[in-house]
């Protein structure tokens, strides 16, 4: 504060007419830089997107025109008709649909179940056996993938549904995460329930999950969000036309229509929908559950 | 008969005296119970593998005939491995391009995000798009904008150039040897931004806003206060941001096989791509795990450095 005048009470706020005026013109012009800055921002955000579903509707000539056009005309509308009787997308579709609500709902049930354990109940080991989940947290995929691959194969399989969830399920990270959160829970509530004798699954199912619905729901849409968009571990075991899942339909669609971009850019968008519909109706749990992970990890 | 067993073959006693009451006993079997599914799956397919893949790194193995031990040959050959050090040489580019780029970014936006105006739920959704989206329509969306002739990048970068009358021309990006990574770069660091930013913000929200207050008080600057208040305070994030950063740099993959398959001349393969070849294309297993457990060390070596180097700059209240 430039002007001469004592500094006033502890409550900040400027005294005179002049400091009120000046810092509100200072508020003014630092709130004038961050719009300017967040949407010139926010356009480089979403141009990608617009040319991405501006390719998916034009027509073979159109997507390679000099200079690019943003608005097709004639609207090629049937091109998503035309890419998804190219490959089975539906197929695909449908794949990544149940292989993600598998590994969801298990994980779900797996990491509740033993965060429960972690959070509650006294067992001799419970500290040394978490900090090993916590060292976990830190091995690469790519370090257990082959002897992953090796596992699977010799379970036979190799190109199932078995494979593509299985392995996937056991998630030392989501465990972590719900522990976290169970942990916050207080222990009051389940003391008249113990007095009454109800047994220790009773407590988890009847007390404990109702009350963790925010966290399960936080790590469900990342669990389903990860599945979904996962590629490595599909990569590795799938290999017929009819168990791929999206991204990897979308990897073999490129193989095959390297110069068709038009159609490429509908199979990305087919891609990229339903987790973007998850997201916009689900935004809280996402944000919270970064805040979460990050904070108190 | 139960008088005449020794004490010790009573399981209730295998957990010392505390384990003898029952309802004890009976909470460590539900601990057991509980915890059964998730404990055998963590075995079988994260601790086994792990070991397993230590082992693997010893053998000569192609999947389909006997596996020879090799001891530690593979890791001699590593040494020797051109490709090798040419992926690690990739993997570091990426990691020192997209980190720093990433978090400054992240934090700039993070900060805009942070003033008290409309409209932020807006923009935090706009910037966070990228994240929830797959990374293989992400990479296919971005190899069609970074098309030479057909691309809008290009496009608006020469327009750009000529409005400027600058003597430039946008490059060839995934095509050029020289401009593929940077090209990856910048496409995971527009992927990855909302993330952190994410992470920056729940930071800055933590900071008290008395210290604020008081600083407006003693006259301090805006600049002033976001250098000795701000940033310090922010530290225990920027640690956390840096070090998930630095993990997840280590392992990318999937930009470069969508976008460029490990080209131009082997521009972009990175260490993960490398052990992708070698396992999954080359059927070199036990080459392909050394080359896995190197990237490990890594890994771990630079979070240890990281750790240890913490108490020097991150802040704790």
């Amino acid at each position: 504060m430039s002007s001469g005048t004592i500094a006033p009470p502890a409550t900040g706020l400027p005294r005179t007419r002049i400091e009120a005026h000046s810092g509100r013109r200072r508020l003014l012009w630092r709130n004038v830089t961050a719009y300017a800055a967040l949407s010139l921002g926010s356009v480089l955000m979403i141009i990608p997107f617009l040319w991405m579903l501006s390719t998916s509707l034009k027509d073979d000539r159109q997507a390679y025109v000099f200079p690019p056009i943003w608005i097709p005309s004639p609207v090629a509308w049937n091109n998503y008709l035309d890419t998804w009787q190219a490959l089975p997308f539906n197929l695909f579709f449908l794949n990544s649909a149940f292989v993600s609500l598998i590994l969801t709902v298990a994980q779900l049930a797996t990491c509740s179940l033993g965060a429960f354990a972690f959070a509650r109940l006294r067992f001799p080991g419970r500290e040394r056996l978490f900090v090993l989940y916590l060292a976990t947290l830190m091995i690469p995929f790519q370090v257990i993938m082959i002897p992953l691959f090796v596992l699977v194969k010799e379970f036979g399989w190799i190109d199932s549904y078995w494979g593509l969830t299985i392995p996937l399920i056991f998630s030392p990270y989501g465990t972590f995460l719900l522990r976290q959160f169970f942990k916050t829970i207080p222990l009051e509530l389940e003391d008249a329930a113990k007095i009454d004798g109800c047994s220790w699954f009773r407590i988890y199912w009847n007390i404990m999950l109702p009350l963790s619905k925010p966290a399960m729901a936080t790590l469900g849409i990342f669990v389903f969000m990860w599945s979904w968009n996962n590629f490595l571990w599909p990569l590795l075991i799938v290999s017929s036309l009819e168990m791929k899942t999206l991204p990897l339909g979308l990897a073999y669609f490129l193989g095959q229509y390297t110069i068709y971009w038009n159609l490429l850019m509908v199979g990305a968008t087919i891609a990229l929908v339903p987790v973007l519909v998850i997201f916009f109706f689900a935004q809280r749990y996402f944000i919270e559950g970064i805040t979460l992970t990050g904070l108190k990890g | 008969m139960a008088t005449s067993a020794p004490a010790w073959r009573s399981p209730a006693n295998w957990f010392g005296p505390e384990y003898r009451n029952p309802a004890r006993r009976r909470e460590v079997r539900a601990a057991f119970l509980f915890l059964l599914p998730n404990v055998v799956g963590f075995l079988v397919f994260m601790v086994g593998p792990l070991l397993a893949s230590l082992g693997f790194s010893l053998l000569d193995w192609n999947l389909l005939s006997a596996p020879d031990m090799v001891w530690l040959g593979n890791y001699l050959e590593l040494f020797r491995d051109a490709e090798f050090w040419r992926s690690l040489r990739a993997t570091f580019y990426y990691l020192v391009g997209s980190v720093p780029l990433g978090l400054v970014l992240s934090l700039a936006l993070a900060l805009a995000l942070n003033q008290r105006i409309r409209g932020i739920r807006f923009f935090r959704t706009v910037y966070f798009i990228p994240v929830v989206s797959s990374m293989v329509a992400v990479a296919l969306m971005w190899r069609w904008m970074y098309n030479p002739t057909s691309g809008i990048l290009n496009y608006m970068l020469n327009e750009t150039f000529a409005f400027l009358r600058l003597p430039l021309r946008a490059p060839d990006w995934l095509q050029s040897p020289v401009w593929a990574m940077p090209a990856i770069i910048l496409m995971s660091v527009w992927k990855g931004m909302g993330y952190n930013m994410v992470l920056f913000l729940a930071g800055l929200q933590g900071i008290p806003r008395h210290l604020y207050e008081a600083a407006e008080i003693d006259g301090a600057s805006n600049q002033r206060q976001f250098w000795t208040i701000t940033l310090p305070l922010l530290t225990p994030t920027t640690f956390f941001v840096l070090i998930m950063s630095i993990i997840g740099s280590f392992q990318v993959f999937e930009q470069a096989y969508i976008m460029t398959q490990g080209g131009p001349v082997r521009s972009t393969v990175t260490t993960v791509y490398y052990i992708y070849e070698n396992g999954f294309e080359w059927h070199k297993m036990g080459y392909a795990s050394a080359v896995a457990w190197v990237l490990f060390a890594l890994i771990l070596g630079v979070t240890l450095i990281q750790w240890r180097t913490q108490e020097r700059w991150v802040f704790y209240e």
